[in-house]
């Protein structure tokens, strides 16, 4: 080991090693670094005491304090559900019309429609409600599964497709092309004969051609004028509407592919009071079938104007 | 390892040893991609056949010619030559995935390629994490480990020609994890997407680097073993050992891409966490720490401010770091002592990280006028001070109640990324600034000029990235706990993500600028290398001290 030599600029001495002519000093720790790092410790042997901490053979140290996360998130819940309890109280009581008929508890619902609709129907049905291609447009005046409030309310409960017990949609679509019901040629002039449906040019040779398979085929569901059926979530063909896009592709590629659309159920994850402030939120906010309003209970002097739309 | 020369005229046993390796894997591979029925299988099978194929094709021709033979009285340079070569590419391309992805964040209607599935956001963004860490930040620790260990342990590095497949195999580790994960081949493991038969030939290159790196300190000429190799050291057994833990997984089949973790629920998710946070701990601290504690007082001509500071800040880091991974999972399923126990370990920590931001600025004591004139000393102190901020920023957010608000947030990106941009990249541009004029034996960098356009550009961005990242990171976590007075929450996801526009425009602006500087820097040390050398033949007797060459 070589003797240790003296740093000029820091007066310090060195170790004596040397590496491909690096050098080190031997200076002592910095207090404040060493002070600092025994509070560290300090500190997180208190915590250790006051919270739960060390883990043993069958349990873990508590911490003097008794604080468990699972304690507080069930008291914050609860605290949750006693500021929303006068509100839900008085949605409990009104139905959904005498909601919509009563300004002020409308507004209420509106709110929590607004909260819940943004946090879980926007992912779908987009921030605004305007759909997108194979999700509803819920800002219109069209309504696949009907626009009245409690038939909002009803599709938000069970759901379309989505296996509960009473979910809309027991009506599916077929894929006529993918399997093998109808031919290329069959398909390419149902295709115009839907465009010839929603009252645009179309092919009249393909459409007189396709007279019979519509009759055939789609009529069952579609009515024999297309119009379709919203008891059962049957597109109307004949209005301006498309929920696949309205070019003759999009047409097409749903003949052939038959998608039928999937809503959860929300039952299971929402208050029917919550249900409730959607189905007014979706319907005063979206252009919803006008309710008739409800007569004798509603409070005198409502007025009738408050209608969706 | 061998490293003994079989024979003065035959070929050298660590070439044979490593011929007959790649012709084994060349074969094994090409039956595995006949074999497979799994299409993203024989993808991967094709690319690991063609580069196997091709490296027995190149090892045939060099042994030919007989140009793989170690010279023991030189230091391996051409291996490290090829890693900062290699460092300098994949941070250009680690950054440039990083600035589309953050493009992509910004202008989602404009960066959304629906047609090209492999530029979804959900891949470009473990390729330009995964490209940046390992690729960029991996080949910088090996180039430069490759380099510090022969230099303060004179001695030759051990394996003969094996550091080259340390080398070559990384990089074949690195284009089957980027091609698996752009062709949607993942575990869903943060830092440890790549599948499991990619994650055991990583395991085949770093047990060689392991005994390589191990066999150099073995035959050092040293008596004691400098504190950079401690670093580097705990550098690579740690992360084999995470590597192994933590990719422990059941393949569904022995020619399928697809396998499933060894662990599951909450202690997978503490598995991951554990290895998550210790690939930061030492793959992006101890590793780039070794780096410092070479370059910076070799640049700054001083020496190391405290001996002892060193000893303790790397025992204590060690130790501590190991424990502090359930910060990443407060407020979740795993149990609240853990919580406990990862947050107040991530407290202890604090000192122990700075610990080597003391002993790196120090070192600076009586030469902080180099600060003014060498922009690259500037470089590697702005990374220090970085590493410091960071250091403190991290034990800051693990405190459960800081967490509550940025978990999940951007704070968490910005904390990443002043970490990953000041102090992993700064640190590994100032090494690669000193190395590459030392490796091609040049008196100076081409233009110290662009080095300080390289500062400042970066500098800016980064000020920008993290900034940003701070204000849309507290932002949208107020917003995501703010309530309405009916009780119900006041902002809809796609509202808090709205509001973060301009930070995601700046935070682009800000990586953009970042980039830029890597991409003068490429140039800078292209040109470097390009200049006429200072010296004429390089001398034989490389190795600084006499009566080392012995025969080894």
């Amino acid at each position: 080991m070589s003797e240790r030599e003296r740093d000029d600029h820091t007066g310090t001495e060195t170790t004596g090693h040397e590496w491909d002519g690096i050098k080190e000093l031997d200076t002592p720790l910095p207090r404040w670094w060493l002070w600092t790092w025994y509070g560290c410790i300090a500190a997180a042997v208190v915590y250790w005491v006051l919270m739960p901490a060390w883990p043993g053979i069958t349990g873990y140290t508590r911490g003097v304090l008794g604080q468990s996360d699972r304690a507080q998130v069930a008291q914050e819940l609860k605290g949750l559900a006693a500021q929303r309890h006068a509100g839900e109280s008085r949605l409990r009581a009104a139905s959904l019309q005498q909601i919509e008929a009563d300004p002020e508890l409308q507004g209420y619902a509106m709110q929590v429609g607004a909260s819940v609709f943004g946090d879980n129907c926007a992912t779908c049905h987009g921030a605004g409600g305007a759909g997108g291609k194979g999700y509803p447009n819920l800002r219109d005046d069209v309504w696949l599964w009907g626009g009245s409030l409690d038939e909002i309310r009803h599709t938000i409960q069970v759901g379309v497709r989505s296996g509960h017990a009473q979910a809309r949609g027991e009506k599916v679509m077929p894929s006529f092309g993918r399997d093998q019901m109808l031919s290329d040629a069959q398909v390419d002039d149902l295709t115009e004969y839907v465009v010839a449906l929603s009252g645009r040019k179309a092919d009249a040779a393909a459409v007189g051609r396709a007279r019979q398979t519509f009759a055939d085929q789609c009529t069952a569901c579609h009515g024999p004028a297309g119009t379709g059926d919203v008891a059962q979530g049957v597109p109307n063909l004949t209005d301006q509407e498309w929920l696949y896009g309205s070019d003759r592709v999009a047409i097409r590629d749903q003949i052939w592919n038959g998608r039928n659309g999937v809503m959860p159920t929300w039952e299971a994850r929402f208050s029917p009071e919550t249900v409730k402030a959607l189905a007014v939120y979706v319907h005063a906010n979206a252009g919803g079938v006008a309710e008739p309003v409800a007569p004798a209970k509603a409070a005198a002097g409502v007025a009738a104007g408050a209608v969706g739309r | 390892m061998t490293v003994a020369t079989s024979s003065r005229d035959g070929t050298p046993l660590d070439v044979t040893a490593l011929y007959m390796f790649t012709g084994l894997s060349a074969f094994l591979a090409l039956l595995a991609t006949a074999f497979t029925h799994d299409p993203l299988f024989r993808f991967h099978g094709y690319i690991l056949t063609g580069a196997l194929v091709v490296a027995v094709c190149v090892m045939s021709v060099l042994i030919g010619s007989d140009r793989l033979r170690s010279d023991p009285t030189r230091y391996a340079d051409g291996v490290i030559r090829a890693g900062v070569i290699a460092t300098m590419f994949w941070a250009v391309a680690g950054l440039a995935a990083g600035a589309l992805a953050a493009s992509q964040l910004s202008w989602p209607r404009i960066f959304y390629f629906p047609e090209l599935p492999w530029l979804n956001f959900g891949r470009l963004r473990p390729l330009h994490t995964s490209a940046v860490i390992f690729a960029f930040g991996g080949n910088a620790l090996i180039a430069t480990s490759f380099y510090v260990v022969q230099r303060t342990c004179r001695a030759r590095l051990a394996g003969g020609v094996w550091p080259w497949f340390v080398l070559w195999g990384y990089q074949l580790f690195i284009v089957l994890a980027a091609t698996g994960y752009l062709a949607g081949i993942t575990q869903s493991r943060e830092y440890a997407e790549p599948e499991w038969y990619v994650d055991l030939w990583l395991t085949i290159v770093w047990v060689a680097y392991l005994l390589v790196f191990l066999g150099t300190i073995w035959k050092r000429k040293e008596p004691h073993i400098y504190v950079a190799n401690w670093f580097y050291l705990a550098f690579i057994v740690t992360i084999a050992i995470l590597h192994l833990i933590n990719n422990a997984a059941v393949p569904i089949g022995l020619l399928e891409t697809k396998s499933y973790s060894a662990f599951s629920g909450v202690q997978d998710a503490l598995v991951q966490w554990w290895y998550g946070h210790n690939a930061v701990g030492f793959f992006l601290t101890a590793g780039f720490l070794g780096m410092m504690y070479y370059f910076v007082p070799k640049r700054v001509e001083r020496p190391v401010y405290s001996y002892r500071l060193s000893i303790v800040h790397f025992w204590s880091l060690i130790f501590i770091y190991i424990w502090a991974g359930p910060h990443h999972l407060h407020y979740t399923a795993l149990p609240q002592w853990a919580q406990t126990l990862g947050m107040t370990f991530s407290i202890m920590l604090w000192m122990p990280s700075w610990g080597g931001m003391i002993n790196g600025l120090m070192t600076l004591s009586g030469a902080w006028d180099k600060l003014r004139t060498d922009p690259v000393v500037r470089m590697m102190v702005v990374a220090i001070a970085f590493y410091g901020m960071s250091t403190f920023e991290g034990p800051l957010m693990s405190i459960r109640a800081v967490n509550a608000l940025s978990h999940y947030t951007d704070w968490t990106i910005g904390h990443v990324h002043s970490g990953a941009l000041g102090w992993v990249g700064f640190i590994s541009f100032g090494a690669l600034y000193c190395m590459v004029p030392w490796l091609w034996k040049k008196e100076r960098l081409y233009s110290n000029q662009l080095v300080e356009w390289h500062f400042w550009l970066a500098t800016t961005g980064i000020l920008l990235y993290i900034a940003a990242m701070w204000v849309s990171g507290i932002m949208e976590g107020l917003m995501w706990r703010e309530y309405t007075p009916q009780g119900y929450l006041a902002n809809a996801f796609v509202e808090t993500v709205a509001a973060k526009h301009i930070e995601n425009v700046i935070r682009t602006v800000g990586g953009l600028m970042y980039l830029s500087g890597a991409l003068i820097m490429a140039y800078n040390l292209w040109r470097t290398i390009r200049l006429p050398s200072a010296q004429a033949a390089p001398s034989p007797a490389e190795l600084p001290t006499p009566a080392l060459m012995a025969a080894e």
